[in-house]
């Protein structure tokens, strides 16, 4: 069974409160149905003492206790839809509640088809750039601001709470408490174009001691690199199209149209979710990233054999 | 088909008829081994060069020239490259307004992706490299939707910016000078 | 000619010569001429019939096109731009040129018959509406043949559609599509508003109208306050393309959101334009099908009427992930909530009539059953994803989807297959195979539930909508795949009950005026219908005529020109008598000159006030006024 990206899971703490919620409005919404169910075979398929039709002579006739029973109805109807309309609002309130104190402030900007993810600190030496990952500490509340560089995007993480769209020229917010550690998928959930099914983002939680360590390896810049192969690709990004368009940390790429990729070899995944993180996918995905993501504004580069493995050998490096 | 069916066909067909190309969504590109024609005459690189000059027409120009969506890539390639640096929004600065008349290494788009590759006299830096083959075209391309040269139903009006521009719907064709463009 | 030489019905004109000289006062000329100029409400409805229904089969093509790609996961059968293009097409061609003009068939069919009244009122008007809806539709399809279709979802969110990001002339397509939906939609409920309020049978005061009255005096108001909402908005989106306004613009002072809530304010209410017909149909058919009249008939008006004037308040429950003021948001949620009331108490009070009643089961009344059974799925799924915190989950998921399809189906597909079955007889004169209509209603009713039902599971397993394929390992390939087979074995019912609709026109067996012995007035003349639906105008004192007893009838109209009578608003009392229109080719030669302004108007702004010139010739020639013939006949009876 899915438990990476799925809203059974509730291992955050809004996530849990809407499973309660659901499982009440589900519980409820049963009966109800049940019930009508249950009336309408009754109806259908009981034995006939009396009828009002036209053949019988009477069909105008409308008897008090259907006309009680309607009655009896509307009370019902409006006592359940009461009984969940507050149900929703208390913990609609409950949610906010939960979200009044966060510890960690993070701001996500959604672009066409990736997610730019920082970390902003009271301190901005401390604030870290990273893309389509998210890393949280465990029964930590954390406040995420949302903003959007181009369409609106949604951000949806199942597991842990529900989803908040990013507006351009807006700034909404979404708070989530994650309550169990794990590794967890999120993806895009509003149409923002032709690769909105490949807007995916790998949310890892985990305790204090992995994340603090995960924050501090990312504070680090790049490393320059020492096997010659991989010097070649560091040459190779930095004078051709590479650093036109992102960013390494400590190095002179510092453009900011495309996915940070300082910490690009520890990601989970590559272009946002569509490929898992090996070297046949790195090797696949800057070759031709047209074939993998097509529409992705990532150009195909036209690469030489040599130029491609020292480019990925360059790109391993950034751990 | 009925007839009322058959002459709104018709009609619509017509106006529509443009949509194929102007339409098509290539992200990949032409195939890599072609590449921008560099500098195919000499008497492009200096300005007010000899008239009848004869620049061969690439042929993917066509595919480029008025197509609505390498225009739109070459409309975020403009702010993202920082061409706003010295063209500002086509009025020009530190570089030549790009919405006028004036050419001065000549308005069609090839010889607009030559300058692009190469690099010009007196600033224009050279994208060789920097750039593939594809972004290029979608800039040159883009750079003369500034001035009106591309289909109207080819543009975007406006982008979700500062409004900076007139709507390039509405922009009013340039002549290119010196010496129009002979296209055969 | 004086006034007894007049010719009117009555005890001196009766019989087969009354027959035969309305006959050619009502007939149009034969030929290609008079088919483009008829204003008969029964011709236009059944056009509008059949091209709403060549529009489904186009988009279920398209959504076995979809279930094709999302049967396994990872694949690229179809790719992402294309899938994005089906998608949109899918969903624009259902609710804009399939749901409501389906509706929008079958009232302006039924109605005039259903009140005892010769035409519509505004016949013209009506000739002109379905010339400009099917203008639309090929516009639409057109497009998306010659690749140029739409490809940002049938609610075109901005910044998608905007200039920037909808590149090219997609986007242009789709929102003046939508304008021409919007101008037909408008032209019919002027139409049926006016004909049920004006045109009923003397003594069908307001107590005695059809529960499908009222329905589509309900939807047809509704369609007058949301669609200009639509056409608004749309009308800005174009504008902002084409000219660069600001509309949309958030940098230059607009707002995306402004998009969302004025699209939204209309729609909602069309969900409810294309569910409160169908609830006319369920009233109709469960009275026929049990013999007696639907119970607590004001209570069933009133329920109509709330649901009509509620949902214009329940637009922002689709806006709850855009970060409004939760305090708002629970006003939505409430009103949300409250909509169920009036629909669960109808739903009561077929399943009471069903109980006072002696239910018989023919393939109308098993598609009434099948609606109940899964509208009601579909309204309290609604009830789920009307609270926020579970809407925060489940919107933009393929739990919404599940939702939507079965409310929309369920609630409305439903009984218009059934509706379709129990007025086949009126129309056609035939009755359709009893045996073939089983046989389509199981196998619908079951590949139904089995396409849609385990999307409430794949979104809940985070199956995002509009999505072209999906990953191996979330546990989405099961549901998906089931959801792939149900489809086409629902695309196959759907064959057969076209099959049965076409073959049952030979070979059914022939209905007479009233086989299933109904008590609505449409029952009360043959089958089909001729031209001037009534020889005589009935008159009526309950609310079921056919089941109180002979019809009395009322006579007076002229023969030998076209006339109806008016009656007074509240209690039908005789009023006036009006002439209809004689048939006229101006709507279609006004819809052609608006077609063409609205085309060019896509491409260039000039376009609106050069297309004005054609368009104001044909409306002067339309609206010119006709010399009456000086009449011998008393003003006032």
């Amino acid at each position: 069974m899915n438990t990476v990206q799925s809203v059974f899971g509730g291992q955050g703490a809004e996530g849990a409160q809407f499973l309660s919620l659901m499982t009440l409005f589900t519980v409820v919404t049963t009966i109800i149905y049940l019930l009508v169910l249950a009336y309408l075979a009754l109806a259908l398929w009981r034995r006939r003492r009396t009828e009002h039709t036209v053949e019988s002579g009477d069909h105008a006739a409308e008897p008090p206790p259907q006309r009680t029973a309607l009655i009896g109805w509307v009370a019902l109807v409006n006592t359940g839809l009461i009984v969940l309309t507050v149900a929703s609002f208390l913990t609609d309130r409950a949610m906010a509640r939960t979200a009044s104190s966060p510890a960690l402030e993070i701001e996500i900007i959604g672009h066409q088809w990736w997610w730019d993810v920082k970390y902003t600190g009271a301190d901005p030496s401390q604030s870290l750039e990273t893309a389509n990952e998210l890393h949280l500490p465990v029964g930590v509340p954390a406040h995420i601001t949302l903003k959007s560089a181009d369409v609106i995007h949604s951000f949806w993480v199942p597991n842990l709470a529900g989803k908040q769209d990013l507006i351009p020229g807006r700034q909404t917010d979404i708070s989530i408490k994650p309550t169990r550690t794990g590794l967890f998928r999120s993806q895009c959930a509003e149409f923002c174009g032709v690769q909105h099914t490949h807007m995916a983002l790998d949310v890892t939680v985990e305790n204090r001691a992995d994340f603090l360590r995960w924050y501090r390896a990312g504070l680090q810049p790049a490393k320059a690199p020492t096997a010659p192969l991989a010097k070649a690709g560091y040459a190779y990004v930095m004078t051709r199209q590479c650093a036109m368009c992102h960013n390494i940390t400590g190095t002179e790429a510092g453009s900011h149209f495309g996915p940070d990729l300082t910490h690009l070899a520890s990601r989970r995944s590559i272009a946002a979710g569509t490929l898992p993180m090996n070297r046949g996918n790195l090797y696949g995905w800057v070759a031709d990233p047209q074939a993998n993501k097509p529409g992705s504004k990532m150009p195909t580069l036209g690469l030489e054999p040599n130029e491609l493995h020292a480019v990925v050998a360059y790109l391993e490096t950034l751990k | 088909m009925s007839s009322p069916c058959r002459a709104s066909l018709a009609l619509a067909a017509v106006a529509l008829l443009g949509g194929c190309d102007r339409e098509e969504r290539d992200s990949r590109g032409q195939p890599v081994t072609e590449t921008v024609p560099a500098g195919a005459t000499a008497d492009t690189i200096y300005p007010g060069g000899p008239s009848g000059s004869t620049v061969t027409l690439s042929p993917k120009a066509a595919a480029y020239e008025n197509n609505a969506y390498h225009i739109a890539q070459g409309q975020q390639l403009y702010g993202q490259m920082n061409c706003v640096g010295c063209h500002a929004h086509g009025g020009g600065g530190m570089g030549p307004a790009l919405i006028d008349d004036e050419w001065r290494y000549g308005g069609r788009i090839e010889q607009i992706a030559t300058t692009i590759v190469e690099g010009r006299p007196n600033g224009m830096p050279s994208f060789r490299g920097k750039l593939t083959d594809t972004q290029i075209w979608e800039l040159a391309a883009y750079v003369r939707a500034m001035s009106g040269q591309v289909r109207k139903d080819a543009v975007g009006a406006r982008t979700d910016e500062p409004s900076n521009t007139p709507p390039l719907t509405q922009t009013r064709r340039e002549p290119i000078v010196p010496g129009e463009d002979a296209t055969p | 000619m004086s006034a007894a030489e007049l010719a009117r019905d009555g005890p001196t004109l009766h019989g087969p010569e009354l027959a035969a000289r309305l006959e050619r006062s009502w007939s149009r000329d034969p030929g290609l001429l008079g088919w483009l100029a008829t204003v008969d409400h029964k011709e236009i409805g059944r056009r509008y019939l059949v091209t709403a229904f060549v529009f489904l089969a186009l988009a279920g093509v398209l959504a076995l096109a979809m279930r094709v790609q999302l049967a396994r996961p990872d694949q690229n059968i179809i790719g992402a731009a294309r899938y994005n293009e089906i998608f949109t097409m899918h969903g624009t061609t259902m609710m804009f040129l399939f749901a409501v003009p389906v509706m929008d068939a079958v009232a302006i069919y039924l109605i005039p018959l259903m009140l005892g009244t010769r035409a519509t009122s505004f016949a013209r008007l009506n000739a002109f509406s379905y010339y400009v809806y099917l203008a639309g539709g090929m516009l639409l399809w057109i497009a998306f043949v010659l690749n140029v279709g739409p490809d940002v979802g049938w609610f075109a969110y901005v910044p998608l559609s905007g200039p920037e990001y909808g590149v090219g002339k997609r986007a242009d397509i789709w929102a003046q599509m939508v304008t021409f939906t919007e101008v037909a939609a408008l032209s019919v409920a002027v139409v049926l508003t006016a004909t049920i309020l004006k045109q009923r049978a003397p003594g069908m005061s307001l107590d005695r109208m059809p529960l499908f009255a009222w329905a589509i005096l309900v939807t047809s108001l509704m369609v007058i306050f949301s669609m200009p909402s639509v056409a608004l908005a749309s009308g800005m989106l174009l504008s902002d393309r084409l000219v660069g306004t600001q509309f949309y613009n958030p940098t230059e002072n607009g707002d995306a959101l402004l998009w969302q809530h004025l699209f939204w304010f209309f729609g909602h209410p069309e969900v409810y334009i294309i569910f409160l017909p169908a609830v006319g149909f369920v009233s109709e058919i469960t009275a026929t099908f049990c013999r007696r009249p639907v119970f607590a008939y004001p209570v069933m008006v009133m329920a109509v009427v709330a649901i009509g004037l509620l949902a214009f308040g329940l637009w922002v429950h689709h806006m709850f992930a855009t970060g409004l003021p939760r305090v708002g948001y629970s006003f939505y949620t409430a009103a949300s909530m409250a909509v169920a009331i009036p629909t669960g108490i109808q739903i009561f009070c077929w399943i009471t009539t069903m109980w006072l009643g002696r239910p018989r089961f023919d393939v109308p009344f098993l598609y009434v059953v099948a609606f109940i059974v899964t509208f009601v799925i579909g309204g309290l799924t609604g009830v789920m994803v009307a609270s926020v915190p579970l809407d925060l989950q489940l919107h933009d998921s393929y739990f919404i989807v599940a939702h939507f399809h079965y409310v929309l189906i369920g609630g409305a597909v439903f009984p218009l297959l059934g509706a379709i079955t129990y007025w086949y007889p009126k129309v056609t004169g035939r009755l359709m195979s009893e045996r073939l209509g089983k046989l389509s209603f199981w196998l619908l009713f079951g590949s139904f539930q089995l396409t849609f039902f385990p999307m409430h599971l794949s979104g809940m397993l985070g199956m995002p909508r509009r999505v072209y394929t999906y990953p191996a390992g979330l546990g989405l390939e099961l549901p998906n795949f089931l959801s792939s087979i149900g489809a086409f074995i629902v695309a196959l019912a759907f064959v057969l009950f076209i099959a049965n609709v076409f073959l049952s026109l030979r070979r059914g067996a022939i209905a007479g005026p009233n086989p299933w012995k109904a008590g609505g007035l449409e029952w009360a003349t043959s089958s089909p219908p001729p031209p001037y639906n009534f020889a005589h105008v009935p008159s009526v004192g309950s609310a079921t005529p056919l089941w109180d007893g002979p019809l009395k009838w009322m006579s007076g109209l002229r023969v030998d020109e076209k006339e109806m009578l008016l009656t007074t608003v509240v209690s039908a009392r005789p009023d006036l008598r009006e002439p209809v229109p004689e048939p006229s080719i101006w709507p279609f030669i006004s819809a052609l000159a608006l077609t063409v302004m609205f085309v060019s108007s896509i491409f260039s702004p000039w376009a609106v006030l050069f297309g004005l010139v054609p368009l104001g010739v044909a409306l002067i020639a339309w609206f010119w006024p006709k010399q009456l013939e000086p009449t011998a006949e008393p003003v006032i009876e």
